[in-house]
């Protein structure tokens, strides 16, 4: 104790602490004795728990403790727990019909759960958290598709993906860069001719000479009306959704560069029940046929 | 005391050993012990019929599905509020009756209080009254000592185990946790939810019992911003009983210094020594001192439930004031009226509340996308709720000033089928044609409608649509 002169309550016969707060003081009474116990077996359960828990943190790691506990492990066996729970859901869609899944409602809902987190983790680089795409890279919300909207189709294209050099059966066309082909003032008129297609602004003079050199260069795969053709992958040209842009500019480069989209195949990276989850995910979205 | 000696750290427990007593304030406890005990066994035995989708459970907390059901009310995790607000209402009646009464959720309604009544009764019963008990826990440890505290012991344990037994019975099927239980096939959380309760009931009403309340409740220490002078509070008319003596010396007070007010005190105090915190106003010395005054022929009340207040005008021989004067205050008003006004706006919640119900949540990753043919699309997920025991037929529409159309994913004519007592999100849709004002407005106020199609009940939300604010 330290050598202050020792103030008795007279009240109770206690020495205070000393402390006074508005004359108000503190009376310096023992704890009870079982608090003592307690503190003591708080102790020796932090002794216990060092020795049973990862604790002291070292250089690498820290010590792994008696109980050979992890946190990582439980995650990883909850992970596993959850495959197990689900094994039967899982190979039901693997083999699944994919035109018939909405007809399985427990199995269409597990294939839109599960393929929205495989979406988010894969392929969300790309089309973006909320499927809205970007620039060069489709709209997945929308009614207009390149390749098909129906499910098998998406599968399909999941499966393979688009003009990579890595699966054979990937979705694969090529549209030549018309700057090699055309004169300058003639992809002018292409472009004024492609614009009137989905709007009233353009130039009609110009627009006529477009015409017909799109009939002659462009009509094999877009279509006489520029309506595109799904079975190659050339867009509609008429609609209001345009991949790299539809204003002038943006128009010509496409025809003077042209454009070249890759996706990867995603078969061989997913299980092919991811890829079907995947497929009824993105089917679901709002643009599905 | 002027010799001053070093404090000790650390004191050990002073046994208590409290004598029976009889009189009002006991009957009034034991049929408050076995009404509050009745409730806590009992309850989760109750059955009541929902219908085949919902547990037939009068009180059950079922935290698995999300869902609290209290005889014919069934409380959703969205409507947490009814349980905050019953929280807010206890809370507010705890400070009505301590600035009425004291502290007289201590002394006769708190659990510690109850169960700790009830350890001492079952001690009392084998081992005898406090000069048995007094004699019991001086003698040695030899075969009758061993016989009668393994006894008291097996009989408390009982009490625990069932107490945390009970316990678990509010958080699923009461009948089928039973026997799962017996069988060794319920939940290892159950097991151990019922080890830690009978643990801490043993622990706490056998042995801890009065350190409960001095050393880890916070409401002694609270209680002194509770209370004030006009509090009716178990005290001692001291200007009556001092200078304590003998009956019949001259001079003395009516106290004959018998220590009846000590001997039944469950927290070891005397209260002659004024209010204190380890008092939990059990009033248990009231019955004991009325029980000496009429033996030698004093008027009750020497230990009474008293004010402050009072004190002046009862030494001068004035009656003090009537009882529901000391109630009937502007603080006690306030308090009631807090706790009425939340009461009342609870029950009104409960009455207006719908069966059906849905929430929006706009998707707004994109906020727009434009259709092929240059339409705007907004989505949004809603998620319906249907209360009902059964599965339901919702209609969902949409009103708006301005022209909108809804579609629903996978749902061809805007009906969607809810499951029984659940809820369903649902993806929609909401579009403008190119035309259309809302399109290339910035946003468009709308309102989401559910129909129950069977009884035409209806619920809305309100939402934006955004365009693409040209």
């Amino acid at each position: 104790m330290s050598e202050h002169d020792k103030d008795i309550d007279t009240e109770t016969g206690v020495e205070t602490t000393g402390h006074e707060w508005d004359g108000i003081k503190e009376l310096n009474n023992p704890l009870p004795r079982w608090w003592l116990w307690t503190f003591y077996l708080c102790i020796l359960w932090g002794v216990w728990y060092v020795i049973a828990y990862p604790a002291w943190p070292m250089i690498k790691g820290a010590t792994e403790g008696y109980l050979g506990y992890s946190t990582r492990a439980n995650v990883e066996a909850d992970i596993n727990a959850f495959n197990d729970k689900n094994a039967d859901l899982r190979a039901a869609l693997t083999e699944v019909d994919l035109t018939k899944l909405e007809e399985d409602e427990a199995l269409s809902r597990f294939a839109v759960a599960g393929g929205a987190a495989v979406f988010r983790t894969n392929c969300s680089q790309c089309h973006g958290s909320g499927a809205a795409g970007a620039k060069g890279y489709p709209n997945l919300l929308d009614d207009d598709w390149l390749w098909g909207g129906t499910i098998e189709e998406i599968a399909y294209t999941i499966n393979h993906g688009i003009r990579n050099e890595i699966d054979p059966d990937a979705r694969w066309t090529e549209m030549p860069a018309f700057g090699e082909i055309l004169e300058k003032d003639q992809i002018s008129q292409v472009v004024q001719h492609v614009i009137s297609l989905s709007s009233t602004e353009f130039d009609t003079a110009m627009a006529a000479e477009g015409a017909v050199i799109f009939d002659e260069q462009c009509s094999a795969c877009h279509a006489v009306d520029g309506a595109g053709d799904r079975a190659i992958g050339a867009p509609n040209l008429t609609d209001a959704i345009w991949l790299y842009g539809g204003d002038e500019q943006t128009l010509t480069e496409t025809i003077t560069y042209s454009r070249f989209g890759v996706m990867p195949p995603w078969g061989p990276r997913l299980s092919q029940s991811d890829v079907n989850a995947v497929a009824a995910y993105v089917h679901q979205l709002g643009g599905g046929e | 005391m002027n010799t001053a000696k070093p404090p000790k750290l650390f004191a050990a427990q002073e046994p208590i050993f409290p004598r029976r007593v009889t009189g009002f304030y006991r009957t009034f406890k034991w049929w408050i012990m076995a009404f509050t005990l009745g409730i806590y066994y009992l309850t989760p035995w109750i059955r009541w019929d929902r219908g085949p989708a919902l547990p037939d459970q009068a009180v059950l907390i079922d935290l698995a599905n999300r869902r609290f059901y209290f005889f014919w009310i069934e409380i959703w995790p969205h409507e947490f509020y009814f349980v905050a607000g019953l929280l807010i209402m206890a809370g507010l009646g705890l400070f009505l009756f301590t600035s009425a009464l004291g502290r007289v959720w201590c002394g006769y309604a708190c659990p510690q209080t109850v169960w700790t009544d009830l350890f001492i009764l079952v001690e009392r019963w084998i081992e005898g009254d406090r000069n048995a008990r007094v004699r019991l826990w001086k003698s040695k440890w030899d075969l009758k000592k061993w016989r009668l505290r393994l006894t008291k012991w097996a009989v408390w344990l009982l009490i625990a185990v069932a107490t945390g037994g009970a316990w678990v019975f509010y958080f699923t099927d009461a009948p089928t946790l039973a026997l799962d239980l017996i069988a060794g096939t319920a939940h290892p959380i159950a097991y151990s939810t019922i080890a830690v309760l009978t643990a801490t009931t043993f622990l706490f009403g056998g042995f801890m019992r009065e350190q409960v309340c001095i050393y880890m409740c916070p409401w002694p220490r609270i209680q002194g911003a509770m209370m004030d002078n006009e509090t009716l509070t178990v005290g001692y008319r001291e200007w009556r009983g001092e200078p304590r003596g003998k009956k019949r010396v001259e001079g003395a007070g009516d106290c004959i210094d018998c220590m009846a007010c000590v001997n039944v005190c469950p927290m070891g105090i005397d209260i002659r020594e004024g209010q204190q915190m380890e008092c939990i106003t059990c009033a248990l010395c009231i019955d004991a001192c009325d029980d000496v005054m009429d033996k030698i022929g004093k008027p009750r009340g020497l230990i009474d439930y008293l004010a402050l207040s009072d004190e002046a005008a009862e030494k001068s021989g004035v009656p003090p004031k009537p009882v529901w004067k000391h109630i009937l205050r502007p603080r006690t008003i306030l308090y009631t009226s807090l706790w009425s006004l939340i009461g009342f706006a609870l029950v009104f919640a409960l009455f207006i509340r719908a069966d059906i119900d849905l929430t929006v949540e706009a998707v707004r990753n994109p906020t727009y996308i434009t259709m092929s043919d240059g339409s705007v699309r907004n989505t949004y997920n809603l998620r319906l709720r249907n209360k009902h025991g059964e599965p339901r037929d919702f209609l969902v529409s949409i009103s708006s000033g301005e022209v909108l159309r809804i579609e629903l994913e996978g749902q061809p004519n805007n009906h969607v089928i809810v499951p029984a007592d659940s809820s369903f999100i649902q993806r929609v849709y909401v579009t403008a044609r190119p035309q259309d004002p809302a399109a290339n407005a910035d946003t468009t106020a709308l309102r989401f409608w559910v129909e129950d199609v069977l009884n035409g009940e209806r619920a809305h939300r309100d939402n934006t649509f955004n365009g693409k604010g040209q």
